[in-house]
């Protein structure tokens, strides 16, 4: 037993293949997940007793939290492997996982603005999550810009590889002190008690958060494989790719 | 006889203390900034103390924080330009230990200036006399740790264009906790509370940024000079 299997993900043409052949496999399963959720979270499960039918909206606040978070991590990682072992397809990746990142992270906030309008009758409040979450998409506007303002591509991984890195450290510390900062004006909100949650209303919310994971890693995959083809653009297994 | 990590720190700081001395107008302009800018909020908020007084501790670290920022262009560029980082990096000497002495002669001649001048702002602004200590002792410990997560940010802003809006961009949120512990501290010592707890985190922070920052800016700058 060697490593081989290990060192194929360092290759963009087996990455390639791979991406090509497992792509369409996430994505339709993430829709068929998406779908089934949606059903189950709209129409089967039942009204909260306290928040109504606004409840609902946790089928997509929720899951888009959990991920803005790991695919933070999950960049870091891939930009640490990338740093490490000066792995091109892990950077590659990396670069591939910042854009779905921010756009969870986008999603996040603009549900949660939707959420807090019927509960806390403001789009607004400072509360600690929302608050960290805003940091955090700004954590990800930065990897982006620094990316996007040096020329040389490597040292663009790498540059952005170190901010990612930094990041990671940093992102638990951020949301130590604004729980702290919140701590003093207003007691901090629960949004959701996770425990007592009725098997009805949780079904679909576990499901969703599969399928938004298969989703990205459906989008990631198709991200990878065409930042793969820009940064091998003169490499000869493009063109045998490309032509066949 | 070989020169030494530390014997190598010391002379960097020399020369970044003797540089900086023959220009003082790179000194002062952070703290005219600073001045400036916690001018501007009785301008804009209000002129009464008593509500002044519920913003200070915001003014003060964001204002420290902004002209922080400001200083921050001048840590590495003017090096990296005229090749003395690269000089530096091939000496043969540890570039992280050096770039630790950078960021404290840094902090020296903007962060200790400005902790140092802080009351008169602060007094202006309606803070009690007896938190100005309190004051002056949360943006010392609070600028330094800004100077060294700054240090990462300037490091990998240096291969890139347009750097100065993107530092203060890479740099603004991994200053969140240092503001909300600075200005917590400030805060309590304005009440009158117990500032111990916020002081001790924000050391914290300063010794996470002491053990990490030097290399990360260490990578950073060899990253951009490659």
């Amino acid at each position: 037993m060697g490593w081989a299997w290990f060192h194929r993900f360092g290759s963009p043409p087996w990455i390639y293949g791979f991406s090509r052949r497992w792509a369409p496999w996430f994505g339709g399963l993430a829709a068929l997940g998406i779908l089934v959720a949606l059903y189950g979270g709209l129409v089967l499960a039942p009204a909260d007793y306290q928040q109504k039918d606004a409840f609902r909206i946790v089928y997509v606040h929720a899951p888009s939290a959990m991920l803005s978070l790991a695919i933070y991590a999950t960049m870091a990682i891939a930009a640490a492997v990338g740093l490490i072992w000066r792995i091109k397809v892990a950077h590659a990746a990396a670069a591939a996982c910042a854009p779905i990142g921010a756009w969870f992270t986008a999603v996040t906030l603009g549900t949660g603005m939707l959420w807090g309008k019927p509960m806390w009758g403001t789009y607004w409040a400072w509360d600690p999550r929302l608050t960290s979450e805003l940091v955090l998409l700004f954590l990800y506007f930065g990897y982006m810009g620094l990316r996007a303002a040096i020329e040389d591509p490597q040292k663009a991984d790498k540059a952005s590889a170190v901010l990612a890195v930094v990041g990671v450290v940093n992102v638990p510390i951020i949301r130590f002190s604004v729980d702290w900062w919140n701590s003093l004006h207003q007691p901090a909100t629960r949004l959701l008690g996770e425990s007592d949650m009725d098997w009805a209303m949780k079904w679909p919310l576990l499901l969703m958060f599969l399928a938004f994971m298969l989703y990205f890693g459906a989008v990631m995959l198709v991200r990878l494989r065409a930042e793969l083809l820009r940064r091998e653009r003169n490499a000869s297994w493009v063109r045998e790719v490309l032509r066949g | 006889m070989k020169t030494g990590p530390l014997q190598a720190a010391f002379l960097v700081s020399q020369r970044d203390l003797r540089l900086a001395f023959r220009q003082p107008s790179q000194l002062i302009q952070p703290l005219l900034f600073f001045m400036i800018v916690a001018t501007l909020f009785p301008l804009t908020l209000t002129p009464e103390l008593s509500r002044l007084r519920d913003a200070a501790p915001g003014v003060l670290w964001v204002g420290a924080l902004l002209s922080s920022l400001l200083a921050l262009e001048f840590l590495f560029r003017d090096d990296a330009m005229d090749g003395t980082l690269e000089q530096f990096a091939l000496s043969g000497q540890s570039l992280t230990w050096m770039l630790f002495a950078k960021t404290c002669t840094h902090w020296l001649l903007t962060g200790l200036p400005l902790a140092l001048a802080a009351p008169i702002a602060a007094l202006a602004l309606g803070v009690a006399p007896a938190a100005i200590g309190a004051v002056v002792a949360s943006l010392l410990l609070g600028s330094f740790a800004m100077s060294l997560v700054g240090a990462i940010s300037a490091g990998l802003t240096l291969g890139a264009r347009r750097g100065g809006v993107l530092l203060s961009l890479l740099t603004l949120p991994l200053a969140v906790p240092i503001l909300v512990f600075g200005s917590d501290a400030t805060q309590r010592a304005m009440m009158g509370g117990d500032i111990a707890p916020p002081m001790y985190l924000l050391a914290a922070i300063a010794v996470l940024g002491v053990t990490l920052a030097p290399l990360a800016a260490a990578a950073a700058v060899r990253i951009g000079l490659e």
